[in-house]
C-alpha cells in the first residue's frame, strides 16, 4: 500500500501548498539568555565558560579568533552579502533553564514550538522512527532516544554534552575535515560555535533509524552557528536529516555552520538537508545568511558519503557540501535541489576530491530560478595524479520560471591522470507553455502545474530523501513558488 | 450542449477563425475536416481555452453557460476533454499522480472528497483496458519516452478517465498505424454514449470508418464551409479538398 499512498500525498502537498506563505515564520515567547551584541577574545571566553568547557576546547576557540581577525569575508560567490558588522550580533543565546530541579523536563513553550514545526520531540513517538536533536538558537534542546541509541553503542548527543561526555572523541576528530584555517567563516564558526550535535556510529553498527537534528532560530539579533560532527567507524552505517526554520523578521540574520563528517573503512554515510530559513519577504527585505561549510572525508577504502539536500530558503545561500575521497574505491555523491524566489541569491554546489584510486563520484544538482532570484551552481572535480582509475559523472540543471532570475554553473575540473574518467552534463530549460497548458486542460489549474512539473524535474533527487523528508520537501518546492506564476 | 455563434479568434494578430457556427448535442458524433492550415486545430485550442489564441468576436454556450468566460481548467471539470495532437512530454511526473491529481481537482470543482488511493488505483486499472494501455506506461512519466501511438492510446485513456461530456479528438489518427487506430477507435467507441458528444477533427476518411460521424463538416479558411452525413467524407476521401476549394474561392 506504500505505493498507492504516494499520490495522495501528492495531493495534499499541492492544496497546502496553494494556500500557505511562509508558514513557520512565527516566533516563541521564551525567556531567552543573550550575551550581549560584540565580539572580542573576552566573548569567545564567555562561550567556552558558559558551556564549562575543557582548556584544550577554549584554545582552539582563541586559536581560530586570532587567525579569523587575519580573514577577509570571500567575495567570489556570485551572491551579494552586504558587510556584516560582526560587533552587532550576538554569539550566544540560549533559552534560560527553570532551576536545576527542572532540568530533565522540556519548557512547554519550547516543546509548542517544536510540535508546530512537526518534530516529534516525546519519546513516545518512538512510532515515527526517528531520533531527534534539536536546536533553539544556539543550544540543544533536547536529544530524543538517546538511551536507545547509546544500547547499540551509537552516539548521539548535543554537540556540548559530547565534549563533556567523550571529550577524547570529540578532541580526536573536531577540525579535522574543516580545519579552522578553512576560510573566513569557518574561522568565526570555530571561534563561537554554540551548539551542534555529535554522532558517533561504532564499528559494525548500522543506525536502525533515521538520526535528526532541527535547526531554528528564535532569538532576534542572534546568530547561529552550530558545529555537527559525524564518524562513522568501520562497516558502519547512518542516515542523518537535518532540517531548519526561522521566524520571518525585517533584518537579516547570520548561519554559519559547520559539518564534519568521517567515513572510515566500508562505512558509509548519508546526509539529507531541507532547508527552509526565512527568505525574506516578497522585496527582499529580512532573511537568513546562509553562509555553511560541510565536509565529508572518506578516509577508508569502499567508504560512501551521500549529501542530498533541498534548499529552498534564506536570502543569501553560501555552500558547497563537499567529498574529500582519499580512500581507495571511495564513493562521494551530491544531489541538490537549489529552488530560488523573489530576491534570493544561492550559490552552492560541491566539490569531489579524488584522492583514492578508483574513487568514484557523482553530482546531481537542479537549480530552479523564479522572481527576481539568481541561482549559481559552483562545482569542482578534482582528480590527483595518483588517484588512478576515478570516475565523475556531473549532471547540472536548471530551469528557469522567470524572464528576470538568473541560473548560472561554474564548473572547475581537473583532472591529473589519463586513466580517470569525468563526465559533465548540462542543460537550460524553461517551463514550457505547453505543458502548462496541457495541465489546464485535464483541470490541472496554472500554479498547480508548476508546483507538479517542478517536483517533477527534482525528481531525481527528492528520490534520495528519505520517506518524511521527501514528502516534506516537495511541499516546500511547491509552496516556495507561491505567487511565482504571473 | 455545445453551441458556437460567429466564433472568431486570431493567434498574434493573425485572423485563423472567421466566424464559425456548429451545434452540438448529447449523443452526437462530429467530424471536421478540411485542408492544412483552415483553422481546425485552432478551433479546438480556442475552445479549450489556450492562452495562445484570441478570440475577437462570437459565442460558445456550453450547457448554457459562456464557456469562453470560464478558465481552461473550469472548462475541463465543466466535461470539456481534448485528446491533443502532440500530447507533451511531462518529465518525473507518473501518470499516476498526474491522473490523480486531475480527477481529484475535479471532485473538488463539485464538492466531493478526493477518491481513496484504493478506488484510484482500481478505476485506473479499469479505464487502462480500454485502450490496452500497458500498466508500465501508467506508472511512467507522463509521456515521457512514448511511442507515437502510446501517446494517443494515453490521450484516450485520460479520457476514459474524467468522463468528459463533449470530447474533441484533435487529429488523433495521425502518426497511428492500423493496429493503433483500431484500438484508439475502439476505445473512443467504447466510451461514446447518448449523454456525450465528439468532436473528431481528421484530415482522413481512414479514422472515420472506425468511429462512424453523424454530420461531417469542411473547414476551410476559417469557416465552415460545408456540412452533410457522413457520405461526404466518402466524397472528400474520393475527390479531395480542391472542388470544395474551387467553389469558395469562386463564390469571394
Amino acid at each position: 500500500m506504500k505505493e498507492n499512498e504516494k499520490p495522495e500525498k501528492g495531493n495534499q502537498i499541492i492544496e497546502e501548498a496553494a494556500q500557505a506563505e511562509y508558514k513557520y515564520g512565527f516566533v516563541t515567547d521564551i525567556e531567552t539568555e543573550v550575551i550581549p551584541k560584540g565580539l572580542d577574545e573576552d566573548v569567545v571566553r564567555r562561550i567556552s565558560a558558559l558551556k564549562g568547557e575543557p582548556e584544550w576546547l577554549l584554545e582552539f576557540r582563541l586559536k581560530a579568533y586570532r587567525h579569523w581577525l587575519t580573514l577577509k569575508a570571500p567575495t567570489w560567490g556570485h551572491v551579494h552579502v552586504p558587510e556584516i558588522d560582526f560587533q552587532d550580533i550576538s554569539y550566544y543565546a540560549a533559552p534560560r533553564k527553570k532551576t536545576a530541579g527542572e532540568k530533565k523536563e522540556i519548557d512547554p513553550e519550547l516543546k509548542k514550538t517544536f510540535d508546530k514545526l512537526g518534530i516529534p520531540l516525546e519519546e513516545q513517538l518512538r512510532l515515527s522512527g526517528m531520533a531527534v536533536d534539536a536546536v533553539m538558537d544556539s543550544v540543544s534542546v533536547k536529544t530524543t532516544y538517546r538511551e536507545r541509541l547509546a544500547e547499540l553503542g551509537v552516539i548521539f548527543c548535543s554537540m556540548s554534552e559530547a565534549v563533556k561526555d567523550y571529550p577524547d572523541l570529540v578532541r580526536k576528530y573536531l577540525g579535522k575535515v574543516v580545519p579552522y584555517t578553512d576560510n573566513f567563516y569557518a574561522a568565526l564558526n570555530s571561534a563561537v560555535f554554540s551548539d551542534g550535535s555529535f554522532v558517533y556510529i561504532p564499528k559494525g553498527v548500522r543506525c536502525p533509524m533515521e538520526l535528526s537534528t532541527y535547526f531554528r532560530i528564535n532569538a532576534a539579533q542572534t546568530g547561529q552557528f552550530e558545529r555537527t560532527l559525524i564518524v562513522a567507524d568501520d562497516d558502519a552505517y547512518v542516515s542523518y536529516l537535518e532540517g531548519c526554520t526561522a521566524p520571518m523578521r525585517d533584518e537579516n540574520q547570520l548561519h554559519a555552520a559547520i559539518v564534519e563528517i568521517i567515513v572510515e573503512d566500508r562505512a558509509e554515510v548519508k546526509y539529507s538537508t531541507v532547508q527552509n530559513w526565512y527568505p525574506g519577504d516578497k522585496d527582499g527585505k529580512g532573511g537568513i545568511y546562509n553562509l555553511v561549510t560541510k565536509r565529508g572525508l572518506c578516509r577508508g577504502d569502499h567508504s560512501k558519503l551521500s549529501w542530498t539536500q533541498v534548499e529552498t530558503g534564506s536570502a543569501i545561500t553560501w555552500k558547497y557540501p563537499s567529498c574529500v575521497l582519499k580512500g581507495d574505491h571511495s564513493v562521494g555523491e551530491f544531489y541538490s535541489v537549489a529552488l530560488t524566489n523573489n530576491w534570493q541569491e544561492a550559490d552552492t554546489g560541491t566539490k569531489m576530491i579524488h584522492l583514492g584510486k578508483n574513487s568514484t563520484s557523482t553530482i546531481v544538482s537542479k537549480g530552479i530560478s523564479a522572481g527576481h532570484s539568481q541561482n549559481s551552481y559552483r562545482g569542482m572535480v578534482k582528480i590527483a595524479p595518483k588517484a588512478t582509475g576515478c570516475r565523475n559523472f556531473t549532471q547540472c540543471d536548471s530551469l528557469l520560471l522567470s524572464d528576470t532570475s538568473g541560473a548560472h554553473t561554474f564548473p572547475v575540473i581537473e583532472v591529473g591522470n589519463d586513466t580517470s574518467v569525468v563526465e559533465h552534463e548540462a542543460t537550460t530549460s524553461k517551463i514550457n507553455e505547453d505543458q502548462i497548458f496541457y495541465c489546464n486542460q485535464r483541470g490541472i489549474a496554472t500554479e498547480d502545474a508548476v508546483g507538479l512539473i517542478v517536483n517533477g524535474y527534482a525528481k531525481e533527487v527528492m528520490a534520495k530523501l528519505p520517506m518524511e523528508f521527501a514528502v516534506e520537501a516537495q511541499k516546500l518546492l511547491s509552496i516556495s513558488l507561491e505567487g511565482s506564476v504571473g | 450542449m455545445l453551441v458556437i455563434k460567429d466564433l472568431q479568434a486570431s493567434i498574434e494578430d493573425k485572423q485563423i477563425l472567421k466566424g464559425i457556427n456548429l451545434t452540438v448535442k448529447p449523443g452526437e458524433v462530429h467530424a471536421i475536416m478540411g485542408p492544412n492550415g483552415s483553422g481546425k486545430s485552432t478551433l479546438s485550442a480556442v475552445l479549450t481555452g489556450n492562452p495562445a489564441y484570441t478570440v475577437t468576436g462570437g459565442s460558445v454556450e456550453f450547457y448554457g453557460k459562456d464557456l469562453l468566460a470560464l478558465s481552461p481548467e473550469d472548462r475541463a471539470h465543466e466535461g470539456l476533454f481534448l485528446s491533443f495532437q502532440y500530447p507533451v512530454e511531462i518529465p518525473g511526473v507518473s501518470m499516476v499522480n498526474f491522473m490523480r491529481t486531475a480527477l481529484n481537482e475535479k471532485r473538488k470543482y463539485f464538492g466531493q472528497e478526493p477518491l481513496s488511493a484504493a478506488d484510484f488505483l482500481k478505476l485506473m486499472r479499469e479505464k487502462r483496458s480500454i485502450v490496452q494501455l500497458d500498466n508500465k506506461l501508467a506508472s511512467r512519466a507522463v509521456n515521457e519516452g512514448f511511442s507515437g501511438g502510446e501517446k494517443k492510446r494515453n490521450e484516450i485513456f485520460q479520457m476514459a478517465m474524467l468522463e468528459p461530456k463533449l470530447s474533441i479528438l484533435d487529429e488523433t489518427d495521425s502518426g497511428l498505424d492500423i493496429d493503433a487506430l483500431r484500438i484508439v477507435a475502439s476505445g473512443v467507441n467504447t466510451l461514446k454514449s447518448k449523454d456525450n458528444a465528439t468532436i473528431v477533427i481528421t484530415h482522413y476518411q481512414r479514422l472515420l470508418d472506425y468511429i462512424k460521424p453523424d454530420f461531417v463538416h469542411v473547414l476551410y479558411k476559417g469557416r465552415i464551409v460545408m456540412s452533410a452525413g457522413p457520405e461526404l467524407a466518402l466524397e472528400l476521401e474520393e475527390k479531395g479538398y480542391d472542388w470544395i476549394k474551387e467553389q469558395v474561392d469562386s463564390q469571394q
